[in-house]
């Protein structure tokens, strides 16, 4: 029979850096936070339910939500497909346009805020054949779309692409050996093998988006019940001094990326979970399921 | 671990080049019409910008570009952006180590709790990051009628700017040395005390080294941000040329009185920044890559 003691760690420091950790953390994130909610709760229900389903809350809520939807949907396909490109291919540029997929994470947002809309603007060097078409892109819901692609350009990208890189090129030769066109091995052994990391990245680009603020307003128009995001709603509020009205989009927005943290985990969970489930013997961080052959053999489903 | 964002792991090994045969690799057409694809959509999204902000900068020549920059508000407004940060990295960068030390060498209760909150800031959007502050501070605030009473200001004045700049960075570092850290393991630092050194000695002389790369990492990371925050301080900040404008709020003034030409040469010293983490991004995963390979021949050089 084992015996087994609990061991004590002898590394030191274990009270001192947890009780700074804690102290600072609280000073700093868990105090401000808890104001919020305190604040919140000198509304009544009633109050808080009104603001918060204003016609002009739910206005900048369709914006912001829906905006950063679709700016996900565009970087969900064109993520992978970078992704595919920098992982796959060799062409010239290649490792500079590599390094500067992160420009939108690293860039200040009022720079990149300013920057496309004066590319974006009816005089702007991609504004002008737009507005020559009669689109108008800056300073209409379409520029804060463009603006939300930006924010979330890097994600996608950067979560497919370890896992491309992973894959094993013999279930692709495995694939062609059994006779699938190249398309169609694609679509049913390499795509599987990169959803959850590509869903993973979509709703991390989804969440930034809808939080940004900076590159956003300056494309946007900001006017209200049209182009106005949520969290300008918040900032003019609270210039008028309506601190309630302000705490409750403030809530409801620290509600939704609670939500959205929660998915991302889920996904991650998922997507950990699925590759067990596949191969139990793979290592955690492989990507490409071990029975696709087999899919492909029984002449697609 | 609550969401990573995956770009910022420095110990992304090389990638194994893939090396194209006819069987997993795609007609020449469709390669190219993808390269192409992915080449404008990259070009469109990313040298445009890139472009227009050092190409507007430059437009009225050196001497309007110097002179933009010189001028007291633009002057006021860097060293603000510089002393927030220079404030910010530095807390951000001690608490990141404590955090990292006391969750990747121990096991206790409450540790993925612990990792949420310390994520927490990430998933906040900045104007409600600036918002809480002002509610706990201003005037209207919990903390207000104290604070006047005293004559302290925070909001609308440099402590805020400060305060909010830390609260967005908060957890840069931190998130980047955990993984590190957990993955050193205690062996090392164990073997350490064994042979009599104290615990500062092992922290400095054998934690640290073995971290450093994810730790610049984590600065520089938590500087960009810290250097361009936007949202996050417009709320708290008041807007005071000279006073209270960090240089983004400095670029947002700028730009609103159309001064196209003046905005885009302060931005294009922050693009300029931007670039730069970019670039010491490149040199640290290489270095990190360098660092695992040696570690991986090390260990079979002594027979593990």
């Amino acid at each position: 029979m084992k015996v087994r003691f609990k061991q004590r760690s002898i590394i030191p420091g274990f009270g001192l850096a947890l009780g700074f950790t804690l102290l600072y953390l609280c000073l700093i994130v868990l105090i401000p936070l808890s104001a919020t909610f305190l604040k919140t709760s000198t509304l009544t229900w009633h109050e808080f339910v009104r603001i918060a389903t204003a016609p002009r809350a739910i206005a900048s809520y369709r914006l912001s939500f829906g905006g950063s939807l679709i700016g996900a949907l565009v970087n969900l396909f064109f993520g992978v497909l970078v992704a595919w490109v920098l992982v796959r291919y060799e062409f010239p540029l290649k490792r500079l346009l590599d390094s500067l997929v992160d420009l939108p994470f690293a860039l200040p947002t009022a720079v990149a805020g300013i920057a496309l809309t004066t590319i974006y603007a009816p005089n702007g060097w991609l504004g002008h054949p737009f507005a020559a078409l009669g689109i108008r892109t800056a300073y209409s819901q379409l520029g804060v779309v463009i603006a939300m692609t930006f924010i979330g350009l890097p994600f996608v990208v950067r979560t497919v692409q370890p896992v491309l890189e992973d894959l094993d090129k013999e279930l692709e030769e495995a694939a062609a050996s059994l006779g699938a066109g190249r398309w169609q091995t694609f679509r049913r052994v390499l795509l599987p093998s990169i959803l959850p990391a590509a869903l993973t990245g979509f709703t991390l680009a989804f969440a930034r988006a809808v939080g940004e603020y900076g590159s956003v307003i300056f494309i946007a128009g900001n006017m209200p019940m049209k182009t106005e995001i949520t969290p300008l709603l918040i900032i003019t509020k609270l210039q008028e001094y309506d601190y309630r009205g302000a705490t409750a989009l403030a809530v409801v927005m620290l509600i939704a990326s609670f939500v959205m943290l929660l998915a991302v985990n889920i996904v991650q969970k998922w997507s950990a979970r699925q590759r067990q489930l596949d191969d139990p013997r793979a290592d955690s961080s492989a990507g490409a399921p071990s029975s696709a052959p087999l899919l492909i053999a029984e002449g697609g489903r | 671990m609550a969401a990573s964002i995956p770009w910022i792991t420095p110990n992304r090994a090389v990638p194994r080049p893939h090396i194209a045969t006819k069987a997993t690799t795609e007609p020449t057409l469709v390669r190219w019409l993808l390269i192409a694809v992915a080449i404008i959509f990259l070009g469109a999204f990313l040298l445009l910008p890139l472009g227009v902000v050092f190409g507007t900068a430059f437009e009225k020549g050196l001497r309007f570009y110097f002179a933009s920059l010189s001028e007291p508000d633009a002057l006021a407004a860097i060293k603000l952006t510089l002393l927030a940060a220079g404030i910010a990295v530095p807390m951000n960068l001690v608490f990141g180590v404590a955090a990292a030390w006391v969750i990747g060498k121990f096991e206790f209760f409450g540790k993925s709790v612990l990792i949420t909150l310390i994520d927490l800031p990430f998933s906040v959007s900045p104007v409600v990051s600036g918002l809480i502050y002002v509610l706990l501070f201003g005037l209207q605030g919990f903390l207000g009628p104290w604070l006047i009473a005293h004559n302290i200001r925070i909001i609308f004045a440099v402590p805020g700017i400060v305060l909010a700049t830390i609260f967005v960075t908060f957890p840069f570092v931190a998130r980047e040395l955990l993984p590190m850290v957990q993955a050193q393991g205690n062996d090392e630092e164990e073997a350490a005390l064994t042979l009599g050194a104290s615990g500062w000695q092992t922290f400095f002389r054998v934690t640290l080294p073995n971290v450093k790369w994810a730790l610049v990492y984590g600065v520089i990371l938590c500087n960009a941000r810290a250097m361009g925050e936007f949202g996050a301080v417009s709320v708290v900040s008041g807007h005071i040329r000279g006073l209270t404008n960090t240089m983004p709020l400095h670029i947002e003034i700028l730009y609103n009185d159309y001064q196209f030409v003046a905005a885009f040469a302060v931005a294009s010293l922050l693009a300029l920044l931007a670039l730069m983490t970019l670039l010491v991004k490149s040199i640290v995963e290489w270095k990190a890559g360098q660092q695992l390979a040696e570690q991986a021949t090390a260990g079979e050089e002594m027979g593990q």
